[in-house]
C-alpha cells in the first residue's frame, strides 16, 4: 500500500529529472555553455524538489496516522468502553486492531467492537486516500516550482550539492543521536525506577527477587532489587569464559604468528575465525543442550552436585565464543611489535619461546591487556548464551557448578512477556541496562585508550 | 683511554660450555611451549568441528519427515451431505472424521475409546487440512477412495528415526506399546515412508513439531534485513564519505568518531532497550514488527558499515582525488565520479559482513517483542513476525525431541545463510582487490 | 673460473642432501650468474672464522656468489660496497640470522674455529651466543637498562645469584663505555636513552654474553657524528677481546676502525686486503671506482 505510493513518488521524481534536463536545454536555446551548471544538475534539482517535500510529509503522515485514527475511534466508542482504565483500554485497542486485520480475537466480537472496527476501517480508507492526494500533489507542485525556477543563471549544481552535503552531515550525526537515544532512554526510565527503589538498595542490596511484584495492589509489591547477585553472577560466568578464552586465544595467536608455517596459518586462521561468525543463539543452543548435560553427567559421576544450568556450562561456551576475539586482537598486537625486537633477542641466542616469553609478551603486554578488557566487555554484555544456558534465580555464590543469573538474563526476563510499563519490575530492567552500558563503556574507553597508546609507541 | 677490567673478569667465561650445559633444558622448554600453542590451536579447531558436527548430526534428520499411507474414502455423507457442492460446506466439513475412518479401516480390530485415540494419534492433525485442500482443489474426489500419504505425528517420526528407546518402560516414553506395534505393522506393509521435509520450508511456526516450519521466520528475517540494509547502507556510506572526505578536523568530528567506535562495542541488548523505549513506547510503532527490528538492527550495523567504509575510502590513493580536482571537478563530483566507485567494493564487503551479523542477532529483538509465537507468515513490514535466530531460541526451549531436531535444522539453514553471505564478501574482496 | 648453472645446481643438490633442508629443490629456481674472481689475499695467519664458497639464495634469487674469506682473530674487518651488494646478507650468514627469513638458503662452508656453523650438530642458540650481533637501528628491549644487559646471561644461565649478575651487568656497561652515564638509572627503561646511548646499550647487551665474534650491521647509520665517534672509539677498544665484523656504508668509518676491508659488488666479493692498501691502492677497477666516488 504505502510501498506503491513510495514507488509512484520515485517514478515521478525520475520523470521530474528528465523534465528538468529538457527545460535546461530549452532555456539555454541548445547552447549548453550558456548554462551555469550541466543539464543533469538541473534535472537533479527538479527531482529533489519533487521528491523531498513530498517524502517529508509522507513520513510524518504515516508516523502519526495510526495513533490519530485510534484516538478518533476511541473517542467515538460507547462510554463504557471509552472509560476503561488505560491497561484494559489497551487490550480493547489491540482486539480492535486484530479485528480490523481479520485475525482471531480473544473473545467473540460484540456489536460495539464491530462498529468501532468499521469506524476504524472507514477512517483508514479516508486517511490513505488523503495521503495519496497530498503526497502526489506536493510532488507535482515541487516540479512546477523547479520548472519555473530553471534559468541559465540558476546555480543548480551548488544547490544540489548543498542538499547532498546536508544529507551527508545529517547521516554522520546519526551516531550521536543513537548514543543520545541510548543514554536518554535508559537514564529516563532508571530515574523513574530510582524514585521507587532507593539507589543504594539497587547498588548494594544482596537480594534480587523482582518476581514478587506481581500485582500493583499487592502489599510489599516492590520486591527486592539488590543487583549485587546479578553482577556477581555476571562476573563468575565472564570469569570462567576468560579462563577459557585468554590462554587458548593468546596461545593460538602466538603459535599462528610465530611458529606455524604460512600454509598452516592460511588454513587455521580463517577456520578459527569461523567461531566469531557463528550467531550467539547457536552457542546458546549448544550450551543448553550439549554442554550443560555433559558437565552435569561428568559431575554426577564424580559425586558432585551440579545444577542443570551451571555457570560452568554457560561460561565454557562463552569462552569458546570469545576465543577468536582474543586471538585476532592479540595477533594484531603481537604483529605490531617490531621485528627488530625479535632479531635482537635471537641474535643473543635466545630460543623462540624465550623470545616470546621474555621480549614479545612484555612488549605486547599493554596491547594484550587492552584486548582482554575488550573481550571482558563483550562477555559481560553477551546475552543469548546466558539466557539459554544460565539460570534465572539470583544466587550469590562463587561455585561454578551452581546456577547463577546475570544482568542480561534479568533484562530479558523482565522485559519479555506482558507487564505494565511503569512497574518497578520493568523499570528495573532499564536500570540494569544503564549499569551495563556504563560498565561496558568504561571498559571500552580504557581498552581503546590503552591499545592506541600501545600502537603509538611503535609507530 | 685505557680501561682496566677488574679481575677476575666476570666476562671471561667459557660461553661454549655454559651454553651447551643449558641446551637440553631450554630445548625441552621450547618444545613444551610449541606444544601448548599447537594444543591451543587444535582445541579451537576442535570446538569448531565439535559444534558443527553436533548440530549437523542432530539436524540433518529433520530434512526428512515420516508419512503414513492411509486409505481415505471421501465419503459424501461427511463432506457434502446436501450434495450441492457448496464451497462453504466443503470448507467446514469434518475432514478429521475421514482420517479417523481411514485409520480404523487399516486396523479394524482396534476397539475402545483409549485404544482408538492412541490409533488416531499416529497421524498429525495436519491430515484433515491436507484432505480439505485436496477436496477444495478437486471436488471430483468426493465419493472416491484413495491411498493418501498423510503426515505422521511427531512421536511416530521420532520413533522411525530411532530416537526413542524402545526398551524404556512404557510410562517413560511418549509413544505407547500398542502404537509401536501398529507402526511396526505399517512399516512391514510399506505404508510408512520418509519424504523430503517441505513443511519445514513452507509453513510457519506451530505447536505441533511435525507441522512447524521456518518460513515465517525466514520472511521475518527477510523483511527485517531489508529495512536494515535500506537504512544502514546509504546512511553508513554517507557518514563514511562525510568523515573521510568532507569533515573538517575539529572537536565535533572527533566526538562523532569516538561515538562510532564506542557504539561498535555497546552490548546488543542495550540497542534493544533503545528500541523498546524510543521506537515502541515513544513513537508508538507496533511491537513485534520487522519495521522496528530493522530500525534497531540498522543502528547496530551502522558502525560496522561506517568503519569498513572509511577503511575502503582511505585505501583510495590521494593521487586520484588530485587528478579529479585538477581537471576542475567539484569536490562532490570528485567523490561521486572517482573515489566512491573505487571504494564501493570495500564498502559492499563491509556491509555484507554487517548484514550477516545482523542476520544472526537475536538479543535486541527479544526486547521489542519479536519473540512471540506467530503462526502466520508475515506479509508486510508491520505484521507481527519473528526472525530465524529468535525462532531457534523459541524452539530450543521446547522439550520435544522433534523440536530439538528442527532447531538444529533451523540452525543449519541459518549457518548456510551466514556462510553464503561471508563467502560473497570474500569473493567480492578477492575480485575487486586492487593494489595501488 | 666461472661456474656454470649445472654445477651450481649440483652444488645445491649436494648441499640439500647433506643438510636435509625442508625446502624442496623443485621450488627453488636457480639462476647462477657469472661471478667475479676475488682480488687480494683471502686467508690470514690466525683465522677465527673461515668462509669458503658461500652462496645465498632468496627464493631462488642469488644474493651472494661464491664468497670465500677468512676473518682473523682480534681484528676488525669492514665490509663495504654499494647498497644491495650482499654485505649485510653475508654478515647475517655468520651467525645464521638468515634462518629467521623464510625461503633463504645458504650454501657453502662457514667455520667458527673448527666448527662448521651450518652443521647439524651445531646448535643455533650456542652459535649466536658465540657470535653476537649489533643492528643498524638500536633495538633495546622495552625493559630497564639493567634487564636489557642481563637478558643474555639470564637466558643462557650464565650467572648464579644477584650479586654476580650485578657485577656482570656493570662490567658489560663499563666495557661498552656506558656505565658512567647510566650508573644511577639502571632501572629506567632502555628506550629512555639517546640514540647513541641505546646503541652502546645494545653493544653492552651483546658483550654481556661474552661472545667470541661481534657482528655489527651499519651500527652508526642512525646516529649523529658525536655518537658515531664514541662507537668507533669503542670498537677500537673491543678489538682487544673480540673479533669484530662491521658492515658500513661509510668508507671513512671503514678506514678509521678496520684493519682489513672487503669490497662487495652485486653479490661478489671483489677485493679484500689491508685497509690502507684498499683505500690508497685498490687493485680492482670496481673498488677504485667505488672509493673514488664514481658510484655508490
Amino acid at each position: 500500500m504505502f510501498i506503491y505510493l513510495f514507488l509512484s513518488l520515485l517514478l515521478l521524481s525520475a520523470g521530474a529529472y528528465h523534465l528538468g534536463r529538457k527545460r535546461a536545454f530549452v532555456v539555454a536555446n541548445g547552447h549548453i555553455r550558456k548554462l551555469h551548471s550541466l543539464p543533469s544538475f538541473y534535472g537533479s534539482y527538479t527531482a529533489l524538489w519533487c521528491f523531498l517535500p513530498a517524502l517529508i510529509v509522507f513520513g510524518l503522515w504515516i508516523t502519526f496516522q495510526q495513533g490519530f485514527i485510534i484516538d478518533l475511534v476511541v473517542a467515538g466508542m460507547p462510554p463504557e468502553l471509552r472509560n476503561l482504565p488505560p491497561d484494559q483500554l489497551n487490550l480493547v485497542v489491540n482486539d480492535l486492531k486484530n479485528l480490523v486485520g481479520g485475525n482471531f480475537v480473544s473473545s467473540a466480537p460484540n456489536p460495539a467492537m464491530l462498529a468501532a472496527a468499521d469506524h476504524y476501517r472507514h477512517l483508514r480508507t479516508v486517511g490513505n486516500a488523503a495521503l495519496w492526494v497530498t503526497v502526489l500533489s506536493l510532488a507535482i507542485l515541487g516540479v512546477v516550482h523547479a520548472w519555473r525556477a530553471i534559468s541559465p543563471t540558476l546555480r543548480a549544481r551548488n544547490r544540489v550539492e548543498r542538499v547532498v552535503n546536508v544529507f551527508l552531515i545529517a547521516s554522520s550525526t546519526i551516531a550521536i543521536f543513537t548514543t543520545l537515544g541510548i543514554v536518554l532512554s535508559v537514564v529516563f526510565e532508571s530515574i523513574l525506577f530510582f524514585q521507587k527503589v532507593p539507589i543504594s538498595e539497587f547498588l548494594f542490596g544482596l537480594q534480587w527477587s523482582p518476581q514478587t511484584a506481581l500485582r500493583a495492589d499487592q502489599t510489599g509489591s516492590s520486591g527486592a532489587f539488590g543487583s549485587v547477585p546479578l553482577f556477581a553472577g555476571t562476573l563468575l560466568i565472564s570469569g570462567i569464559a576468560m579462563v577459557i578464552a585468554v590462554p587458548i586465544g593468546l596461545m593460538s595467536a602466538l603459535f599462528l604468528s610465530e611458529y606455524a608455517t604460512p600454509k598452516f596459518r592460511a588454513v587455521a586462521k580463517p577456520a578459527l575465525e569461523v567461531l566469531a561468525g557463528i550467531p550467539t543463539v547457536v552457542y546458546g543452543f549448544f550450551a543448553a543442550l550439549t554442554v550443560a548435560p555433559l558437565i552435569r553427567e561428568i559431575g554426577t559421576s564424580m559425586g558432585l552436585h551440579v545444577a542443570s544450568e551451571s555457570a560452568l556450562a554457560a561460561g565454557l561456551v562463552m569462552g569458546i565464543m570469545i576465543i577468536p576475539f582474543v586471538s585476532s586482537l592479540s595477533d594484531d598486537v603481537i604483529n605490531a611489535v617490531p621485528q627488530s625486537m625479535r632479531d635482537g633477542s635471537y641474535a643473543l641466542g635466545a630460543t623462540k619461546s624465550e623470545t616470546i616469553k621474555r621480549v614479545l609478551l612484555p612488549a605486547a603486554l599493554p596491547g594484550i591487556v587492552g584486548s582482554i578488557l575488550l573481550a571482558v566487555s563483550r562477555a559481560i554484555g553477551e546475552t543469548m548464551i546466558v539466557v539459554m544456558a544460565a539460570g534465572l534465580s539470583a544466587n550469590l555464590t562463587a561455585n561454578p557448578l551452581e546456577a547463577v543469573t546475570t544482568v542480561t538474563v534479568q533484562i530479558v526476563t523482565l522485559l519479555t512477556g506482558d507487564q505494565e510499563f511503569d512497574s518497578p519490575k520493568t523499570l528495573a530492567a532499564f536500570a540494569l541496562g544503564l549499569m551495563l552500558f556504563i560498565v561496558t563503556l568504561i571498559l571500552n574507553i580504557i581498552a581503546l585508550q590503552v591499545v592506541r597508546k600501545y600502537r603509538e609507541q611503535y609507530e | 683511554m685505557n680501561k682496566v677490567i677488574s679481575s677476575p673478569d666476570p666476562l671471561q667465561r667459557n660461553i661454549k660450555t655454559i651454553v651447551n650445559a643449558s641446551l637440553p633444558r631450554r630445548h625441552a622448554a621450547e618444545r613444551r611451549f610449541r606444544w601448548y600453542g599447537l594444543i591451543a590451536v587444535s582445541l579451537g579447531l576442535a570446538f569448531v568441528v565439535l559444534m558443527f558436527g553436533n548440530i549437523i548430526s542432530k539436524g540433518y534428520p529433520a530434512f526428512w519427515q515420516t508419512y503414513i499411507q492411509v486409505p481415505i474414502q471421501f465419503d459424501p455423507a461427511v463432506i457434502d451431505p446436501q450434495g450441492n457442492r457448496d464451497p462453504q460446506a466443503l470448507q467446514s466439513a469434518d475432514y478429521a472424521a475421514l482420517v479417523r475412518a481411514g485409520m480404523r479401516r487399516m486396523f479394524p480390530a482396534v476397539e475402545g475409546r483409549l485404544e482408538l485415540r492412541a490409533l488416531y494419534g499416529l497421524v498429525s492433525s495436519d491430515g484433515a487440512l491436507e484432505l480439505q485442500n485436496r477436496v477444495l482443489q478437486n471436488p471430483e474426489l468426493i465419493g472416491a477412495e484413495q491411498e493418501i500419504w498423510l503426515l505422521a505425528s511427531a512421536n511416530v517420526d521420532t520413533l522411525i528415526k530411532g530416537n526413542i528407546e524402545r526398551s524404556l518402560d512404557e510410562t517413560e516414553r511418549p509413544i505407547k506399546d500398542n502404537q509401536i506395534g501398529w507402526v511396526d505393522q505399517l512399516q512391514a506393509a510399506g505404508q510408512i515412508e520418509k519424504q523430503f521435509n517441505t513443511i519445514l520450508f513452507s509453513s510457519g511456526d506451530s505447536r505441533e513439531p511435525e507441522q512447524a516450519g521456518i518460513r515465517g521466520a525466514l520472511m521475518g528475517s527477510f523483511y527485517t534485513l531489508l529495512i536494515t540494509f535500506l537504512l544502514s547502507f546509504p546512511i553508513g556510506v554517507a557518514t563514511a564519505v562525510y568523515l573521510e572526505e568532507f569533515a573538517p578536523k575539529n572537536r565535533w568530528t572527533d566526538l562523532i568518531e569516538v561515538n562510532i567506535n564506542n557504539l561498535a562495542a555497546v552490548p546488543s541488548i542495550v540497542f534493544g532497550l533503545l528500541g523498546l523505549a524510543v521506537f515502541i513506547n515513544f513513537f508508538g510503532l507496533p511491537r513485534s514488527a520487522p519495521l522496528v527490528g530493522g530500525l534497531v538492527l540498522s543502528l547496530m550495523t551502522l558502525p560496522v558499515i561506517i568503519i569498513a567504509g572509511r577503511a575502503a575510502l582511505t585505501s583510495v590513493p590521494p593521487s586520484i582525488r588530485e587528478a579529479a580536482l585538477g581537471v576542475g571537478a567539484s569536490k562532490l563530483q570528485m567523490v561521486g565520479h572517482h573515489v566512491l566507485p573505487l571504494a564501493m567494493p570495500g564498502m559492499l564487503t563491509g556491509s555484507i559482513i554487517g548484514m550477516a551479523r545482523a542476520l544472526g542477532e537475536s538479543a535486541p529483538l527479544l526486547m521489542i517483542g519479536m519473540v512471540a509465537f506467530i503462526v502466520d507468515v508475515p506479509k508486510s513490514f508491520t505484521d507481527p513476525a519473528t526472525v530465524l535466530p529468535v525462532q531457534i531460541f523459541l524452539w530450543s526451549d521446547l522439550p520435544e525431541r522433534a523440536f530439538v531436531e528442527r532447531t538444529s535444522a533451523a540452525i543449519m539453514v541459518l549457518l548456510a545463510f551466514m556462510i553464503v553471505m561471508n563467502g560473497l564478501a570474500i569473493i567480492l574482496r578477492k575480485r575487486f582487490e586492487r593494489r595501488w | 673460473m666461472s661456474t656454470t648453472i649445472i654445477e651450481a645446481k649440483a652444488n645445491l643438490d649436494n648441499a640439500l642432501n647433506a643438510e636435509g633442508r625442508q625446502i624442496p629443490l623443485s621450488s627453488v629456481q636457480i639462476t647462477d650468474y657469472d661471478h667475479r674472481q676475488t682480488v687480494g689475499k683471502i686467508t690470514v695467519d690466525n683465522p677465527k672464522m673461515i668462509c669458503r664458497d658461500v652462496n645465498v639464495y632468496y627464493t631462488g634469487k642469488q644474493a651472494l656468489k661464491h664468497v670465500s674469506i677468512d676473518i682473523g682473530a682480534n681484528e676488525v674487518i669492514a665490509f663495504i660496497g654499494p647498497s644491495g651488494c650482499g654485505k649485510s646478507t653475508f654478515l647475517r650468514c655468520l651467525n645464521r640470522m638468515n634462518d629467521t627469513i623464510p625461503f633463504c638458503q645458504v650454501i657453502g662452508e662457514i667455520k667458527l674455529d673448527q666448527d662448521d656453523i651450518y652443521d647439524k650438530s651445531i646448535d643455533v642458540v650456542q652459535l649466536r651466543a658465540r657470535v653476537g650481533m649489533v643492528f643498524q637501528k638500536p633495538n633495546p628491549f622495552p625493559k630497564s637498562i639493567y634487564e636489557n644487559v642481563a637478558y643474555g646471561p639470564r637466558i643462557h644461565g650464565m650467572v648464579d645469584g644477584k650479586a654476580e649478575m650485578d657485577e656482570l651487568v656493570r662490567a658489560s656497561l663499563e666495557r661498552a663505555g656506558l656505565l658512567k652515564e647510566v650508573e644511577n638509572r639502571l632501572s629506567e627503561p632502555g628506550t629512555s636513552l639517546s640514540g647513541g646511548q641505546q646503541q652502546r646499550l645494545c653493544i653492552a647487551r651483546a658483550i654481556a654474553v661474552n661472545p667470541e665474534v661481534i657482528l655489527m650491521d651499519e651500527p652508526c647509520s642512525a646516529l649523529d657524528p658525536i655518537a658515531t665517534a664514541k662507537i668507533e672509539e669503542l670498537i677500537d677498544e673491543l678489538r682487544e677481546n673480540y673479533t669484530i665484523v662491521i658492515v658500513t656504508h661509510s668508507m671513512q668509518q671503514a678506514a678509521r676502525v678496520s684493519q682489513r676491508t672487503a669490497y662487495f659488488h652485486l653479490g661478489d666479493l671483489i677485493e679484500i686486503g689491508e685497509t690502507d692498501q684498499i683505500f690508497t691502492n685498490p687493485k680492482h677497477k670496481l673498488t677504485e671506482d667505488y672509493i673514488t666516488g664514481r658510484f655508490g
